[in-house]
This record gives structure tokens, sequence and C-alpha cells, in this order.
């Protein structure tokens, strides 16, 4: 890799002080390229949700540096850093304000950040709606009036509204059912090679790493277990932490393929 | 707003609140078109009539010299719904900004200002009013001021309270993420959400307000006369009891109808629009 897109140093972060002192990440670096879908795998409380704060700068790592293309990511971001890196939350039904219309929720990407001439920018909401697969007359509604996809759909839509070139995916599917997860994981990767996006998709999921991911980072208990390609880290786990993960992913076997079949064409089940 | 209505009319109970509400705003609005003597609000006297018990010409009786109870009761709803809206169009600006700047921004400016806050509610309304009252001259304007000073500290609190829910929502985070600045971030994003219960709370409280410049004037230290006002009358009929009842009876009948109009309809927002906090 010659300059990775995203580069994470050294970092740290620990919470509290004294005896309650929790240490969330501790010496955890690795890279993600240009285009590339990393996936941050790992059980809660392994420091998934850390990294994906420490990276959109909620709060600034306790050690260690996070650098942008090249450049270090000051504690305190500015604008541009805010318009570079995007987020889709877990929970569909908390991301968007209830007491706003869809249309005023993604309004207020191109207004903060001032992007297209102020007259057109509902009609470019409309257009973002558009690409995320809905309606655009959606943006008069209220998230209300929105299924959970819909609504996932509609944080994708925010997320790309200020062109952000980095989106961490904070377990964007799991909140949603599993063929609504489907055509969002789908949307997701589409958008991804469309506009070369780079993605830190944050996971306990690992189908759905192997679905969209490059590579894969494992963590456990704060610490970066391994990192490699998809591929290689299913084929050869080295840690058995990792083993375990893949382990615990329900595989479908010849026979219960063929079980599948049987249900879906009525016959009986034994 | 039109759906709050129609569930509000539904219920005959906050229909009822309804009817009250409507019929002392009304009576305050139009008090010189209904009222018979339009000119006993002021210092008027009439002693051929005085201490009369109600008849045709006088609905509700005289007071001690000779004015219309009923044209005193409709003009003193007129000052109480004024001082009403005053104090809360003063009041709920300052608890709510307090509130949500405590809420959102937390650390010292939360503890400074919530401890603040504490100190207020800490005193008993009366008590602090009283005390304001007792250092300013007693008019109108100082009424405002007491009760207003008493009044802002419920409101920070309960918008601080609401914030503080509110802050862990996505879409705060969200709109951090995307750069919004702070202002707007409280001021667009969280205080939409506090609006159900903050207008459930000014419904109740144009309630309490009559109720406590009541009590301040049945003590004297609220609106003087001749100016008209439910406490300061209830006050001066007390001696008179049983004998001239309709001296105390009729105003504290008007304290109840609108403490109690202005209850029923608060009850049935908080429930309407579901700010149960």
């Amino acid at each position: 890799m010659a300059t990775p897109f995203l580069s994470i140093e050294g970092v740290r972060r620990v919470f509290g002080s004294g005896a309650g002192e929790v240490v969330a990440l501790d010496g955890v670096s690795l890279q993600v390229a240009r285009g590339e879908c990393l996936a941050v795998v790992g059980e809660s409380g392994s420091g998934k949700t850390t990294l994906a704060n420490l990276i959109l700068g909620i709060y600034p790592p306790s050690a260690g540096r996070i650098m942008l293309d090249g450049a270090e990511l000051p504690a305190r971001r500015r604008i541009e850093h805010r318009r570079a890196i995007q987020l889709v939350q877990q929970n569909p039904l908390s991301a968007l304000n209830p007491r706003r219309s869809v249309g005023a929720s993604l309004r207020l990407a191109l207004d903060v950040h001032a992007i297209g001439p102020r007259a057109g920018r509902d009609a470019h909401v409309r257009r973002l709606l558009e690409e995320v697969g809905l309606p655009g007359e959606f943006a008069r509604r209220a998230p209300a009036a929105l299924s959970g996809g819909q609504r996932q759909r509609v944080a994708i839509a925010r997320a790309l509204a200020c062109e952000a070139p980095l989106l961490v995916l904070d377990e964007p599917t799991s909140a949603l059912d599993v063929l609504v997860q489907a055509r969002v994981l789908r949307l997701l990767d589409d958008l991804r090679r469309q506009r070369g996006l780079t993605y830190v998709f944050i996971t306990h999921d690992l189908s759905v790493v192997r679905n969209v991911a490059d590579r894969v980072a494992v963590f456990e208990r704060g610490r970066l277990l391994e990192t490699g390609p998809v591929a290689q880290l299913f084929a050869a786990p080295a840690h058995a932490y990792t083993r375990s993960l893949i382990a615990a992913v329900p595989v479908v076997t010849p026979e219960e393929d063929a079980l599948r079949a049987r249900i879906a064409q009525g016959g009986p089940a034994s | 707003m039109k759906r709050t209505l129609v569930i509000l009319l539904r219920n005959p109970l906050s229909a009822f609140g309804v009817l009250l509400v409507a019929t002392v705003v009304l009576s305050a609005l139009l008090a010189d078109v209904i009222v018979p003597f339009p000119e006993h609000r002021g210092a008027v006297v009439d002693f051929a009539n005085f201490n009369q018990p109600p008849s045709a010409q006088h609905p509700m009786g005289t007071d001690l010299v000779g004015r219309d109870l009923f044209s005193r009761i409709v003009y003193a709803y007129r000052i109480s719904l004024l001082l009403g809206v005053v104090v809360l169009a003063i009041a709920v600006p300052i608890g709510v900004t307090v509130g949500l700047v405590a809420g959102y921004l937390g650390g010292r400016v939360e503890y400074v200002l919530m401890r603040l806050t504490d100190v207020f509610l800490s005193i008993p309304p009366l008590v602090l009013a009283m005390s304001i009252m007792g250092v300013l001259e007693p008019t109108l304007i100082n009424g405002m001021l007491a009760v207003t000073a008493m009044w802002w500290p419920w409101y920070a609190r309960l918008v601080y309270n609401l914030t503080r829910a509110e802050r862990e929502e996505g879409y705060v985070l969200a709109a951090e993420v995307l750069g919004a600045g702070r202002v707007w971030v409280m001021f667009r994003e969280i205080l939409p959400n506090c609006v159900p219960s903050i207008v459930t709370k000014m419904t109740l409280d144009l309630g309490f307000v009559i109720l406590i410049a009541s009590s301040l004037s049945f003590l004297g230290l609220g609106v003087q006369p001749p100016t008209p006002d439910l406490g300061s009358m209830v006050a001066d009929g007390a001696t008179y009891l049983p004998d001239s009842w309709w001296l105390t009876v009729f105003p504290g009948l008007a304290i109840l109808l609108a403490v109690f109009g202005f209850n029923l309809v608060g009850d049935a927002l908080r429930e309407i629009l579901g700010a149960d906090q």
C-alpha cells in the first residue's frame, strides 16, 4: 500500500480515570486503502464502536494519531474534516429527527457545507433520494411514515450528501429484516464501486463480511488481533478467537440445502 | 394542531376544560363588551348600592363600595391572564435556554447552571416571590418579575432532563458528524422534540400562575387597588363571611374555574402529545 487513505497509528483510548479506568482501545494500528472496504469485527465490548467514534472525531484518542490522506486529523475537527468522514448508524429509528421531514434532514448536510446553489438544494435532495432507490417525493414525509429499510436508505443518502469519500458504517444492517438487509448491502456495495468510496464497515455478522468486505480486522477486548484479506482470514485464521467467530457462523451444508429446497417446494420437512 | 383539538373535544372531561378555558379567555378579551358596568373596574364609588347580594342588576352582587362584582371579576381575569402570559413569555425562554445549554454542553457549564437552578428550586416559590415583593414596590410589573423569578427554574429542569435524553439519540450524533453547529443542534434538532412537553407544562402553569398571583395579592403583595384582582377580592371579602358570602365566593369560584380549566386541558394535552415527563 503506497499512502493509505486512512491510517490509524498506535491509537489508545481510555475512559474514566483512577479505579474506574477502562481501556477501550489499546495499541491499534491499521490502514485502509482508498476505495477499500475494511470490515471491523468483534463481539460487543471489543472496541469497534470506540474505533468508529475516534475516526469520526466524536472524541479524541488518548494516545496515537489518526491520519486521513496523509494529514493528521486534529482532536477538534474542522468543517472540512466533517465533510470528509460520514456515518451510517445502526438504528435507523433514531438516526432521523422525528420532528423534521426527511428532506429537511438531508438538506442540513447541503446547507452546513454550502453544497450547490441555495435554490437548487431541494432538487438536489430529491436526486439524493433517487440515488438510494427512494422516490423523490419522500422528501416531504416524516421519518415515522418510512419503514426501517427506507429510513436506512435516507441515512445513507445523508452520508452521501456531502460527498464524503470515507464512510463509517456502524452495523448498518443489523437492525433490519433479512430481506431488507440484503438490499441495503447491495446498495452500499454498488455506491462504493460507482463512487470509489472507502468504507470502515463495523459488524458482528461474518456472513455480511464475506459478501461486501475486502479485508477484515478482528478486535477482541480493545486489541486488534489480526487483519487480512477476507478469503485468507476465512481460510486460515491465525487466532483461536477468529476461528471461534468463524465457527459461530451458521453454515449451510448440502443436506441442509436440500432440506430447504424441499420446504420451499412445500414438501415434508423430514 | 387540528387533530389535537378534535381529540380534546371528543373526551367529555377535556372538552369541559376547553369550554372553561375558552370562557375565561373570551371574557377577558371581550370584557368591555360583555360587562354591565365597565367603569367599575376603576376607583368608582356608589354608596347607594354597596354590599348588595346578587340581583338581576348585579348578578354577583356588589362590593363594599358598591361596584358590580361580575364586572370586576371579568376585568380581573384580564389582569390575571395578562400576568400569566407575560410571566410565561419571559420565564419559558430563559428556562428553556438554560436547560438546553446545560443538558447539551454538560461539564462545567452544566454544573454551574443546574446548581443555580437548584438554588432557586430549593426556596419555596411563594416565599421567594414574597421576599422579592417585600423589597420592591408592590406593583403589577414587580409582581410579574417576582413570579417570573420563581418560574423559570422549573422549565430549566424540565428541558435539561429532556435534553439529556435527546442527546443520546442518533439524529443528534448525525447532525454533529455532519458538522452542524452547537446552536443549531440545540435549537433546531433537540428543541423541537421538547416542544410537546413544554406546551403541556405551559398550559398547566397558566392556571398555577393565576393561582400564585392571586395568593400574592391575597396577602396584599400583588396587584394594588383599584385594579381588580381575584386574590385581593377574596381577601377583602373574607372579613364579611358568612353574611356577605358573595364577596368571597364569586371571586374564589372564578379562580377555581380558571385553574381547573387549564389543568384539565393541560392533562389532556399531556396524554395526546405523549409528553409524559
